[in-house]
Protein backbone atom coordinates (compact mmCIF):
# COMPACT_ATOMS: atom_id res chain seq x y z
CA UNK A 1 0.00 0.00 0.00
CA UNK A 2 2.81 2.22 0.58
CA UNK A 3 4.55 1.57 -2.45
CA UNK A 4 1.47 2.20 -4.19
CA UNK A 5 0.66 5.59 -2.75
CA UNK A 6 4.58 6.40 -3.70
CA UNK A 7 3.78 5.52 -6.82
CA UNK A 8 0.39 7.34 -6.88
CA UNK A 9 2.69 10.75 -5.02
CA UNK A 10 5.20 11.39 -7.33
CA UNK A 11 5.09 12.38 -10.83
CA UNK A 12 6.68 9.72 -12.58
CA UNK A 13 4.78 7.44 -10.98
CA UNK A 14 1.64 8.75 -12.14
CA UNK A 15 3.00 8.58 -15.50
CA UNK A 16 3.48 5.01 -14.86
CA UNK A 17 -0.41 4.34 -14.05
CA UNK A 18 -1.33 6.53 -16.76
CA UNK A 19 0.98 4.38 -19.00
CA UNK A 20 0.03 0.92 -17.99
CA UNK A 21 -3.59 1.58 -18.08
CA UNK A 22 -3.41 3.20 -21.14
CA UNK A 23 -1.73 -0.02 -22.41
CA UNK A 24 -4.37 -2.07 -20.95
CA UNK A 25 -6.77 -0.09 -22.62
CA UNK A 26 -4.97 -0.73 -25.64
CA UNK A 27 -4.91 -3.98 -25.67
CA UNK A 28 -8.51 -3.93 -25.27
CA UNK A 29 -8.78 -1.87 -28.51
CA UNK A 30 -7.01 -4.23 -30.26
CA UNK A 31 -9.20 -7.55 -28.74
CA UNK A 32 -12.15 -5.59 -29.76
CA UNK A 33 -10.89 -5.19 -32.62
CA UNK A 34 -10.13 -8.66 -33.82
CA UNK A 35 -14.20 -9.48 -32.73
CA UNK A 36 -15.05 -6.79 -35.03
CA UNK A 37 -13.76 -8.00 -37.63
CA UNK A 38 -15.48 -11.48 -37.63
CA UNK A 39 -18.55 -9.30 -39.48
CA UNK A 40 -17.06 -9.60 -42.86
CA UNK A 41 -16.90 -13.30 -42.37
CA UNK A 42 -20.80 -13.79 -42.35
CA UNK A 43 -23.29 -13.58 -39.21
CA UNK A 44 -22.78 -17.39 -38.24
CA UNK A 45 -19.29 -16.37 -37.16
CA UNK A 46 -19.32 -13.30 -35.63
CA UNK A 47 -22.94 -14.07 -33.60
CA UNK A 48 -21.11 -17.51 -32.43
CA UNK A 49 -18.54 -15.43 -31.33
CA UNK A 50 -20.60 -13.10 -29.61
CA UNK A 51 -22.39 -16.05 -27.77
CA UNK A 52 -19.79 -17.54 -26.72
CA UNK A 53 -18.48 -14.38 -24.63
CA UNK A 54 -22.00 -13.86 -23.75
CA UNK A 55 -21.64 -17.27 -21.77
CA UNK A 56 -18.37 -16.91 -20.31
CA UNK A 57 -19.39 -14.79 -17.55
CA UNK A 58 -15.67 -16.05 -15.75
CA UNK A 59 -13.96 -14.32 -18.15
CA UNK A 60 -16.48 -11.85 -18.96
CA UNK A 61 -16.73 -10.32 -15.70
CA UNK A 62 -13.27 -10.35 -14.57
CA UNK A 63 -12.59 -8.75 -18.12
CA UNK A 64 -14.87 -5.83 -17.41
CA UNK A 65 -13.60 -4.99 -13.91
CA UNK A 66 -10.34 -4.44 -14.83
CA UNK A 67 -11.33 -2.48 -17.68
CA UNK A 68 -13.32 0.01 -15.87
CA UNK A 69 -10.19 -0.01 -13.01
CA UNK A 70 -8.13 1.01 -15.96
CA UNK A 71 -10.75 3.20 -17.70
CA UNK A 72 -10.96 4.90 -13.99
CA UNK A 73 -7.20 4.98 -13.41
CA UNK A 74 -6.76 6.74 -16.85
CA UNK A 75 -9.03 9.42 -16.30
CA UNK A 76 -8.16 10.00 -12.86
CA UNK A 77 -4.50 10.71 -13.35
CA UNK A 78 -5.07 12.36 -16.18
CA UNK A 79 -7.28 14.92 -14.60
CA UNK A 80 -4.57 15.18 -11.84
CA UNK A 81 -1.80 15.22 -13.70
CA UNK A 82 -3.34 18.12 -15.70
CA UNK A 83 -3.84 20.36 -12.22
CA UNK A 84 -0.47 20.17 -11.51
CA UNK A 85 0.30 21.15 -14.94
CA UNK A 86 -1.93 24.16 -14.82
CA UNK A 87 -0.32 25.13 -11.51
CA UNK A 88 2.95 24.82 -12.80
CA UNK A 89 2.94 27.16 -15.29
CA UNK A 90 -0.03 29.44 -14.14
CA UNK A 91 1.34 32.22 -16.92
CA UNK A 92 1.34 32.09 -20.39
CA UNK A 93 3.67 34.21 -22.90
CA UNK A 94 2.68 37.24 -24.99
CA UNK A 95 3.84 36.10 -28.01
CA UNK A 96 2.76 32.55 -27.00
CA UNK A 97 3.24 29.85 -30.23
CA UNK A 98 0.80 27.30 -29.02
CA UNK A 99 3.40 24.73 -27.22
CA UNK A 100 6.72 25.63 -29.28
CA UNK A 101 7.49 22.36 -31.48
CA UNK A 102 4.70 20.11 -29.89
CA UNK A 103 2.46 17.92 -31.86
CA UNK A 104 -1.26 18.60 -32.84
CA UNK A 105 -1.94 15.06 -31.04
CA UNK A 106 -0.07 16.21 -27.73
CA UNK A 107 -1.31 19.96 -27.58
CA UNK A 108 -4.92 17.78 -27.98
CA UNK A 109 -5.16 14.80 -26.07
CA UNK A 110 -7.05 15.65 -23.23
CA UNK A 111 -10.09 16.98 -25.83
CA UNK A 112 -9.41 13.85 -27.79
CA UNK A 113 -9.49 11.88 -24.45
CA UNK A 114 -12.80 13.45 -23.25
CA UNK A 115 -14.83 12.99 -26.78
CA UNK A 116 -13.69 9.27 -26.57
CA UNK A 117 -15.15 8.90 -23.20
CA UNK A 118 -18.38 10.55 -24.42
CA UNK A 119 -18.39 8.09 -27.66
CA UNK A 120 -17.74 5.35 -25.35
CA UNK A 121 -20.81 6.02 -23.16
CA UNK A 122 -23.03 6.16 -26.54
CA UNK A 123 -21.11 3.13 -27.92
CA UNK A 124 -22.41 1.12 -25.23
CA UNK A 125 -26.17 2.58 -24.66
CA UNK A 126 -26.25 2.11 -28.77
CA UNK A 127 -24.88 -1.78 -29.04
CA UNK A 128 -23.96 -3.32 -25.35
CA UNK A 129 -26.93 -2.29 -23.58
CA UNK A 130 -29.35 -1.71 -27.08
CA UNK A 131 -31.05 1.82 -25.74
CA UNK A 132 -33.96 2.00 -28.43
CA UNK A 133 -33.53 5.69 -28.47
CA UNK A 134 -30.22 6.23 -29.65
CA UNK A 135 -29.80 4.53 -32.39
CA UNK A 136 -32.45 6.16 -34.84
CA UNK A 137 -33.75 2.75 -36.49
CA UNK A 138 -36.35 2.76 -33.96
CA UNK A 139 -35.55 -1.25 -33.70
CA UNK A 140 -35.03 -2.26 -30.50
CA UNK A 141 -31.85 -4.36 -30.97
CA UNK A 142 -31.34 -6.40 -27.76
CA UNK A 143 -34.20 -8.38 -29.26
CA UNK A 144 -32.83 -9.44 -32.10
CA UNK A 145 -32.46 -12.99 -33.49
CA UNK A 146 -30.61 -14.92 -36.07
CA UNK A 147 -32.03 -17.98 -37.43
CA UNK A 148 -30.56 -20.31 -34.65
CA UNK A 149 -32.11 -18.21 -32.12
CA UNK A 150 -29.18 -16.44 -30.87
CA UNK A 151 -28.35 -12.41 -30.20
CA UNK A 152 -28.07 -11.64 -34.06
CA UNK A 153 -24.86 -8.98 -33.59
CA UNK A 154 -24.54 -8.99 -37.28
CA UNK A 155 -27.70 -7.64 -37.95
CA UNK A 156 -27.01 -5.41 -34.98
CA UNK A 157 -24.11 -3.94 -36.93
CA UNK A 158 -25.85 -4.01 -40.41
CA UNK A 159 -28.82 -1.95 -38.93
CA UNK A 160 -26.67 0.05 -36.74
CA UNK A 161 -24.43 1.73 -39.43
CA UNK A 162 -27.08 1.76 -41.74
CA UNK A 163 -27.92 5.28 -39.87
CA UNK A 164 -25.36 7.74 -41.51
CA UNK A 165 -25.42 9.78 -38.30
CA UNK A 166 -24.31 7.08 -36.46
CA UNK A 167 -21.59 5.82 -38.99
CA UNK A 168 -20.25 9.36 -39.04
CA UNK A 169 -20.00 9.99 -35.52
CA UNK A 170 -17.92 6.22 -35.01
CA UNK A 171 -16.19 6.91 -37.59
CA UNK A 172 -14.85 10.41 -36.28
CA UNK A 173 -14.57 8.71 -32.87
CA UNK A 174 -12.41 6.24 -34.27
CA UNK A 175 -10.50 9.34 -35.77
CA UNK A 176 -9.51 10.80 -32.42
CA UNK A 177 -8.96 7.49 -30.85
CA UNK A 178 -6.10 6.97 -32.76
CA UNK A 179 -5.20 10.91 -32.55
CA UNK A 180 -5.11 10.51 -29.07
CA UNK A 181 -3.00 6.58 -29.38
CA UNK A 182 -0.90 8.37 -32.00
CA UNK A 183 0.89 10.55 -29.13
CA UNK A 184 -0.62 8.80 -26.55
CA UNK A 185 1.56 5.50 -27.07
CA UNK A 186 4.49 7.17 -27.92
CA UNK A 187 4.27 8.98 -24.66
CA UNK A 188 3.26 5.42 -22.81
CA UNK A 189 6.80 4.16 -24.36
CA UNK A 190 8.60 6.93 -23.12
CA UNK A 191 7.09 6.65 -19.82
CA UNK A 192 7.73 3.45 -19.06
CA UNK A 193 11.68 4.08 -20.71
CA UNK A 194 11.30 1.98 -24.11
CA UNK A 195 13.11 4.09 -26.72
CA UNK A 196 15.17 1.25 -27.92
CA UNK A 197 16.49 0.74 -31.29
CA UNK A 198 16.09 -2.44 -33.32
CA UNK A 199 16.89 -3.73 -36.57
CA UNK A 200 18.39 -0.60 -37.60
CA UNK A 201 14.83 1.52 -36.79
CA UNK A 202 15.93 4.17 -34.14
CA UNK A 203 12.89 4.81 -32.07
CA UNK A 204 10.94 1.66 -33.06
CA UNK A 205 8.41 1.83 -30.31
CA UNK A 206 7.62 5.49 -31.53
CA UNK A 207 7.66 4.38 -35.12
CA UNK A 208 5.13 1.59 -33.62
CA UNK A 209 3.01 4.03 -31.84
CA UNK A 210 2.36 5.87 -35.28
CA UNK A 211 2.06 2.85 -37.40
CA UNK A 212 -0.68 1.39 -34.96
CA UNK A 213 -2.87 4.05 -34.94
CA UNK A 214 -3.33 4.17 -38.28
CA UNK A 215 -3.64 0.16 -38.84
CA UNK A 216 -6.75 0.82 -36.42
CA UNK A 217 -8.35 3.40 -37.77
CA UNK A 218 -8.01 1.69 -41.14
CA UNK A 219 -9.82 -1.49 -39.60
CA UNK A 220 -12.15 -0.30 -37.13
CA UNK A 221 -13.81 2.15 -39.77
CA UNK A 222 -13.81 -0.15 -42.44
CA UNK A 223 -17.02 -1.53 -40.61
CA UNK A 224 -19.28 1.37 -40.85
CA UNK A 225 -17.72 2.31 -44.47
CA UNK A 226 -18.29 -1.13 -45.70
CA UNK A 227 -21.87 -0.97 -44.49
CA UNK A 228 -22.67 2.55 -46.13
CA UNK A 229 -21.58 1.27 -49.54
CA UNK A 230 -24.02 -1.69 -49.05
CA UNK A 231 -21.92 -4.32 -47.49
CA UNK A 232 -24.45 -6.81 -46.09
CA UNK A 233 -27.57 -4.65 -47.50
CA UNK A 234 -29.81 -8.20 -49.02
CA UNK A 235 -29.34 -9.42 -45.47
CA UNK A 236 -30.49 -6.04 -43.40
CA UNK A 237 -33.31 -5.47 -45.73
CA UNK A 238 -34.92 -8.64 -45.62
CA UNK A 239 -34.38 -8.76 -41.67
CA UNK A 240 -36.34 -5.54 -41.96
CA UNK A 241 -39.12 -6.68 -43.89
CA UNK A 242 -39.24 -9.95 -41.65
CA UNK A 243 -39.91 -7.65 -38.79
CA UNK A 244 -42.51 -5.29 -40.28
CA UNK A 245 -44.18 -8.28 -41.23
CA UNK A 246 -44.20 -9.91 -37.91
CA UNK A 247 -44.84 -6.37 -35.80
CA UNK A 248 -48.34 -6.16 -38.53
CA UNK A 249 -49.10 -9.87 -37.42
CA UNK A 250 -48.57 -8.65 -34.05
CA UNK A 251 -46.42 -11.55 -33.22
CA UNK A 252 -43.21 -11.70 -30.60
CA UNK A 253 -41.39 -9.48 -31.83
CA UNK A 254 -42.18 -5.83 -30.30
CA UNK A 255 -40.64 -4.93 -26.75
CA UNK B 1 19.16 48.00 -38.36
CA UNK B 2 16.06 49.40 -36.00
CA UNK B 3 14.09 47.04 -33.39
CA UNK B 4 10.88 47.74 -31.99
CA UNK B 5 11.45 46.11 -28.14
CA UNK B 6 8.21 45.28 -26.28
CA UNK B 7 10.22 44.56 -22.92
CA UNK B 8 8.53 42.65 -19.85
CA UNK B 9 9.02 45.27 -16.76
CA UNK B 10 8.41 44.29 -13.14
CA UNK B 11 9.52 45.36 -10.03
CA UNK B 12 9.96 42.15 -7.81
CA UNK B 13 7.92 39.04 -7.35
CA UNK B 14 5.21 41.05 -5.81
CA UNK B 15 3.97 43.28 -8.09
CA UNK B 16 2.31 42.78 -11.45
CA UNK B 17 4.16 43.26 -14.42
CA UNK B 18 3.72 45.17 -18.00
CA UNK B 19 5.11 45.76 -21.21
CA UNK B 20 7.13 48.76 -22.16
CA UNK B 21 8.00 49.42 -25.64
CA UNK B 22 11.24 50.66 -26.04
CA UNK B 23 12.60 51.55 -30.35
CA UNK B 24 16.59 50.40 -30.93
CA UNK B 25 17.68 52.53 -33.35
CA UNK B 26 20.58 52.31 -35.42
CA UNK B 27 21.95 48.55 -33.99
CA UNK B 28 24.79 46.61 -35.98
CA UNK B 29 23.23 43.31 -37.10
CA UNK B 30 26.67 41.78 -35.99
CA UNK B 31 26.17 42.83 -32.12
CA UNK B 32 24.42 39.85 -30.21
CA UNK B 33 21.13 39.86 -28.89
CA UNK B 34 22.17 41.10 -25.39
CA UNK B 35 24.97 43.26 -26.46
CA UNK B 36 21.81 45.20 -28.19
CA UNK B 37 20.46 45.35 -24.87
CA UNK B 38 23.14 46.76 -23.28
CA UNK B 39 23.22 49.21 -25.81
CA UNK B 40 19.28 50.00 -24.85
CA UNK B 41 19.95 50.02 -21.15
CA UNK B 42 23.08 52.54 -21.69
CA UNK B 43 20.49 54.64 -23.36
CA UNK B 44 18.16 54.72 -21.04
CA UNK B 45 20.75 55.09 -18.17
CA UNK B 46 21.83 58.23 -20.32
CA UNK B 47 17.89 59.71 -20.50
CA UNK B 48 17.59 59.36 -16.55
CA UNK B 49 15.95 56.06 -16.88
CA UNK B 50 15.92 52.23 -15.45
CA UNK B 51 17.21 50.34 -17.51
CA UNK B 52 16.22 46.66 -17.53
CA UNK B 53 17.66 43.94 -15.31
CA UNK B 54 18.88 40.98 -17.31
CA UNK B 55 20.91 37.90 -16.54
CA UNK B 56 24.23 36.90 -18.24
CA UNK B 57 27.12 35.52 -18.23
CA UNK B 58 29.53 34.14 -19.88
CA UNK B 59 28.37 35.01 -23.21
CA UNK B 60 29.52 32.59 -25.10
CA UNK B 61 27.18 30.06 -24.96
CA UNK B 62 28.61 27.72 -21.92
CA UNK B 63 27.30 28.45 -18.42
CA UNK B 64 23.66 29.11 -18.78
CA UNK B 65 22.94 32.11 -16.92
CA UNK B 66 21.81 34.09 -19.52
CA UNK B 67 17.70 33.74 -20.05
CA UNK B 68 15.20 35.65 -21.98
CA UNK B 69 12.19 34.45 -24.06
CA UNK B 70 11.90 35.97 -27.34
CA UNK B 71 8.60 35.75 -29.39
CA UNK B 72 7.45 33.15 -26.96
CA UNK B 73 10.47 31.02 -27.66
CA UNK B 74 12.92 30.87 -24.67
CA UNK B 75 16.73 31.53 -26.36
CA UNK B 76 14.89 32.40 -29.46
CA UNK B 77 13.80 30.68 -32.32
CA UNK B 78 17.91 29.95 -33.91
CA UNK B 79 18.46 25.89 -32.91
CA UNK B 80 20.89 25.01 -30.51
CA UNK B 81 21.50 28.68 -29.72
CA UNK B 82 21.54 30.57 -26.29
CA UNK B 83 20.03 34.12 -26.00
CA UNK B 84 24.20 35.66 -25.51
CA UNK B 85 24.89 33.30 -28.83
CA UNK B 86 21.79 34.77 -30.97
CA UNK B 87 22.79 38.09 -33.53
CA UNK B 88 21.26 40.49 -34.70
CA UNK B 89 21.28 39.60 -38.48
CA UNK B 90 19.05 36.72 -37.52
CA UNK B 91 15.96 39.36 -37.21
CA UNK B 92 13.87 41.93 -39.61
CA UNK B 93 14.95 45.09 -39.51
CA UNK B 94 12.06 47.18 -38.41
CA UNK B 95 10.50 43.60 -36.71
CA UNK B 96 8.77 43.75 -33.25
CA UNK B 97 10.16 41.67 -30.50
CA UNK B 98 8.83 40.52 -27.84
CA UNK B 99 11.29 39.80 -25.11
CA UNK B 100 10.23 38.39 -21.27
CA UNK B 101 11.35 36.65 -18.94
CA UNK B 102 11.17 32.17 -17.97
CA UNK B 103 7.47 31.45 -16.81
CA UNK B 104 6.82 28.55 -14.64
CA UNK B 105 5.99 28.63 -11.20
CA UNK B 106 9.23 27.14 -9.46
CA UNK B 107 11.35 30.12 -11.19
CA UNK B 108 10.04 33.38 -9.68
CA UNK B 109 10.51 36.46 -10.79
CA UNK B 110 12.87 38.67 -9.58
CA UNK B 111 12.85 41.63 -11.19
CA UNK B 112 12.21 42.36 -15.09
CA UNK B 113 13.79 39.71 -16.60
CA UNK B 114 15.60 37.96 -14.36
CA UNK B 115 14.56 34.71 -12.85
CA UNK B 116 14.95 32.52 -9.43
CA UNK B 117 16.58 29.18 -10.51
CA UNK B 118 17.43 27.89 -7.14
CA UNK B 119 15.08 24.73 -7.86
CA UNK B 120 17.87 23.15 -10.04
CA UNK B 121 20.39 24.04 -7.23
CA UNK B 122 18.52 22.61 -4.57
CA UNK B 123 17.74 19.50 -7.37
CA UNK B 124 21.24 18.87 -7.74
CA UNK B 125 22.09 19.25 -4.18
CA UNK B 126 19.20 16.37 -4.43
CA UNK B 127 21.86 13.77 -6.04
CA UNK B 128 23.90 15.39 -8.93
CA UNK B 129 26.89 14.20 -7.38
CA UNK B 130 29.17 11.25 -6.90
CA UNK B 131 30.39 10.81 -3.54
CA UNK B 132 34.26 9.98 -3.62
CA UNK B 133 36.85 9.27 -1.07
CA UNK B 134 39.27 11.53 -0.25
CA UNK B 135 42.88 10.58 -0.59
CA UNK B 136 45.15 10.58 -3.97
CA UNK B 137 43.46 10.58 -6.99
CA UNK B 138 42.47 7.13 -8.11
CA UNK B 139 44.83 5.73 -11.57
CA UNK B 140 43.25 7.44 -14.52
CA UNK B 141 42.84 4.27 -16.61
CA UNK B 142 41.39 1.78 -13.98
CA UNK B 143 38.23 2.61 -14.82
CA UNK B 144 37.56 1.49 -17.69
CA UNK B 145 34.46 3.59 -19.67
CA UNK B 146 33.12 2.30 -22.99
CA UNK B 147 33.11 4.79 -26.11
CA UNK B 148 29.36 3.98 -26.15
CA UNK B 149 28.53 5.38 -22.79
CA UNK B 150 31.22 7.72 -22.56
CA UNK B 151 29.31 9.49 -25.45
CA UNK B 152 25.97 9.38 -24.17
CA UNK B 153 27.46 10.31 -21.06
CA UNK B 154 29.30 13.56 -22.44
CA UNK B 155 25.77 14.10 -24.44
CA UNK B 156 23.93 14.56 -21.23
CA UNK B 157 26.51 16.14 -19.53
CA UNK B 158 26.53 19.17 -22.11
CA UNK B 159 23.27 20.54 -19.94
CA UNK B 160 23.89 24.39 -18.75
CA UNK B 161 20.77 24.39 -16.59
CA UNK B 162 19.42 27.19 -18.00
CA UNK B 163 16.41 26.39 -17.89
CA UNK B 164 14.87 26.90 -21.56
CA UNK B 165 13.42 23.88 -20.80
CA UNK B 166 10.91 24.70 -18.32
CA UNK B 167 10.50 27.73 -19.30
CA UNK B 168 8.70 26.50 -22.94
CA UNK B 169 6.81 23.50 -21.83
CA UNK B 170 3.34 24.11 -21.46
CA UNK B 171 3.51 22.06 -18.12
CA UNK B 172 6.60 23.74 -16.46
CA UNK B 173 8.19 20.60 -16.34
CA UNK B 174 11.90 20.25 -15.32
CA UNK B 175 12.07 16.59 -16.85
CA UNK B 176 15.05 17.10 -19.81
CA UNK B 177 17.56 19.42 -17.19
CA UNK B 178 16.85 16.60 -14.17
CA UNK B 179 17.30 13.42 -17.13
CA UNK B 180 20.17 15.18 -18.35
CA UNK B 181 21.85 15.27 -14.51
CA UNK B 182 20.50 11.91 -13.76
CA UNK B 183 21.28 9.98 -16.83
CA UNK B 184 25.14 11.73 -16.74
CA UNK B 185 26.29 10.47 -13.59
CA UNK B 186 23.97 6.64 -13.82
CA UNK B 187 25.47 5.97 -17.07
CA UNK B 188 29.15 6.25 -16.37
CA UNK B 189 30.95 3.55 -13.42
CA UNK B 190 31.56 6.48 -10.72
CA UNK B 191 27.83 7.27 -10.64
CA UNK B 192 26.84 3.70 -10.33
CA UNK B 193 27.02 2.86 -6.66
CA UNK B 194 24.65 5.88 -5.78
CA UNK B 195 22.26 5.26 -9.45
CA UNK B 196 19.28 4.16 -7.31
CA UNK B 197 19.14 7.05 -4.53
CA UNK B 198 20.27 9.69 -6.88
CA UNK B 199 17.02 9.29 -9.22
CA UNK B 200 14.37 8.61 -6.99
CA UNK B 201 16.13 11.90 -4.43
CA UNK B 202 16.07 14.15 -7.55
CA UNK B 203 12.69 13.23 -8.41
CA UNK B 204 11.23 13.43 -5.23
CA UNK B 205 13.21 17.31 -4.91
CA UNK B 206 11.82 18.20 -8.76
CA UNK B 207 8.60 17.30 -7.37
CA UNK B 208 9.09 19.03 -4.54
CA UNK B 209 9.63 22.79 -6.20
CA UNK B 210 6.63 22.72 -8.05
CA UNK B 211 7.47 21.86 -11.55
CA UNK B 212 4.91 20.01 -13.98
CA UNK B 213 4.83 16.68 -15.06
CA UNK B 214 6.37 15.72 -18.63
CA UNK B 215 3.57 15.34 -21.58
CA UNK B 216 6.33 14.29 -24.02
CA UNK B 217 5.49 17.43 -26.57
CA UNK B 218 9.31 17.64 -27.61
CA UNK B 219 8.83 20.98 -26.96
CA UNK B 220 11.87 21.11 -24.19
CA UNK B 221 14.17 19.31 -26.80
CA UNK B 222 13.39 21.94 -29.38
CA UNK B 223 14.38 24.66 -27.72
CA UNK B 224 17.22 23.19 -25.63
CA UNK B 225 20.21 24.88 -26.86
CA UNK B 226 22.61 21.76 -25.90
CA UNK B 227 20.25 19.79 -27.91
CA UNK B 228 19.70 17.21 -24.67
CA UNK B 229 17.40 14.93 -26.05
CA UNK B 230 13.91 13.23 -24.96
CA UNK B 231 15.64 9.82 -24.67
CA UNK B 232 17.06 10.78 -21.38
CA UNK B 233 13.88 11.13 -20.01
CA UNK B 234 13.10 7.85 -21.41
CA UNK B 235 16.13 6.40 -19.65
CA UNK B 236 15.57 8.51 -16.06
CA UNK B 237 11.95 6.76 -16.38
CA UNK B 238 13.39 3.59 -16.66
CA UNK B 239 15.69 4.24 -14.14
CA UNK B 240 13.36 5.23 -11.61
CA UNK B 241 11.40 2.61 -12.08
CA UNK B 242 13.98 0.04 -11.02
CA UNK B 243 15.01 2.04 -8.28
CA UNK B 244 11.53 2.09 -7.09
CA UNK B 245 11.59 -1.87 -7.59
CA UNK B 246 14.37 -2.71 -6.14
CA UNK B 247 13.71 -0.24 -2.86
CA UNK B 248 10.82 -2.13 -2.09
CA UNK B 249 12.51 -5.62 -2.93
CA UNK B 250 15.35 -4.63 -0.41
CA UNK B 251 12.71 -3.89 2.04
CA UNK B 252 11.20 -6.68 1.93
CA UNK B 253 14.47 -8.65 2.23
CA UNK B 254 15.62 -7.04 4.92
CA UNK B 255 11.98 -7.54 6.94
CA UNK B 256 12.55 -11.45 5.83
CA UNK B 257 16.03 -11.59 7.79
CA UNK B 258 15.16 -9.39 10.47
C1 LIG C 1 -10.36 3.83 -25.09
C2 LIG C 1 -9.90 4.77 -24.43
C3 LIG C 1 -8.46 5.21 -24.23
C4 LIG C 1 -7.27 4.59 -24.56
C5 LIG C 1 -7.08 3.26 -25.25
C6 LIG C 1 -6.20 5.47 -24.12
C7 LIG C 1 -4.85 5.21 -24.26
C8 LIG C 1 -3.85 6.04 -23.82
C9 LIG C 1 -2.44 5.73 -23.76
C10 LIG C 1 -1.80 4.42 -24.20
C11 LIG C 1 -1.79 6.82 -23.26
C12 LIG C 1 -0.29 6.98 -22.99
C13 LIG C 1 0.01 7.02 -21.53
C14 LIG C 1 1.24 7.82 -21.14
O1 LIG C 1 1.19 9.04 -21.21
O2 LIG C 1 2.23 7.24 -20.75
C15 LIG C 1 -2.76 7.82 -23.02
C16 LIG C 1 -2.48 9.07 -22.55
C17 LIG C 1 -3.42 10.00 -22.14
N1 LIG C 1 -4.78 9.82 -22.15
FE1 LIG C 1 -5.76 8.22 -22.86
N2 LIG C 1 -6.75 6.58 -23.55
C18 LIG C 1 -8.13 6.44 -23.60
C19 LIG C 1 -9.07 7.30 -23.12
C20 LIG C 1 -8.79 8.51 -22.49
C21 LIG C 1 -9.78 9.32 -21.88
C22 LIG C 1 -11.28 9.01 -21.81
C23 LIG C 1 -9.13 10.41 -21.41
C24 LIG C 1 -9.86 11.52 -20.68
C25 LIG C 1 -9.73 12.55 -20.29
C26 LIG C 1 -7.71 10.28 -21.72
C27 LIG C 1 -6.70 11.19 -21.43
C28 LIG C 1 -5.36 10.98 -21.63
C29 LIG C 1 -4.31 11.92 -21.32
C30 LIG C 1 -4.47 13.32 -20.76
C31 LIG C 1 -3.08 11.30 -21.64
C32 LIG C 1 -1.71 11.91 -21.42
C33 LIG C 1 -0.88 11.93 -22.62
C34 LIG C 1 0.38 12.69 -22.42
O3 LIG C 1 1.27 12.21 -21.70
O4 LIG C 1 0.48 13.78 -23.00
N3 LIG C 1 -7.54 9.09 -22.38
N4 LIG C 1 -4.01 7.33 -23.35
S1 LIG D 1 18.25 20.48 -20.73
FE1 LIG D 1 18.80 22.08 -22.23
S2 LIG D 1 17.24 23.65 -21.92
FE2 LIG D 1 17.17 22.35 -20.12
S3 LIG D 1 18.52 23.29 -18.62
FE3 LIG D 1 19.78 21.81 -19.75
S4 LIG D 1 20.67 23.00 -21.43
FE4 LIG D 1 19.01 24.25 -20.63
S1 LIG E 1 25.55 34.02 -20.89
FE1 LIG E 1 26.51 32.09 -20.57
S2 LIG E 1 25.28 30.83 -21.83
FE2 LIG E 1 24.50 32.78 -22.33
Amino acid sequence: MNFLMKIWNSSLGKKYIMGISGFLLVFFIVAHMMGNFQVFLGPYWINTYGQFLHDRHEILWPARIVLLTMIVLHIWSAFKLRAENRAARPVGYAGDPASFAASYASRTIMMSGIIIAAFVIFHLLHYALGVRAVNLTGIDFSALRDSAGRPDIYLMLLLGFSKWPVAVFYIIAVGLLCLHLSHGMRAMFQSVGWKWTFGGVSHLPDQIARWFAVVIFIIYTSVPVAVMCGFGKAYREAAVQHLAASAVSGKEVDR
Amino acid sequence: MNLTLKIWRQKNAASPGCFETHEARDVSPDMSFLEMLDVVNERLIAGGQEPFVFDSDCREGICGTCSLVINGIPHGSRKGTTVCQLHLRYFKDGQTVTIEPWRARAFPIVKDLIVDRAAFDRIMQAGGFVSVNTGNAPEANALPVSKEIADLAMDAAACIGCGACVAVCKNASAMLFVAAKVSHLNYLPQGKAEKDRRVKNMVSQMDKEGFGNCTVTGSCEAVCPKEISLDFIAKMNRDYAVALVKGELKKSAAGGVG
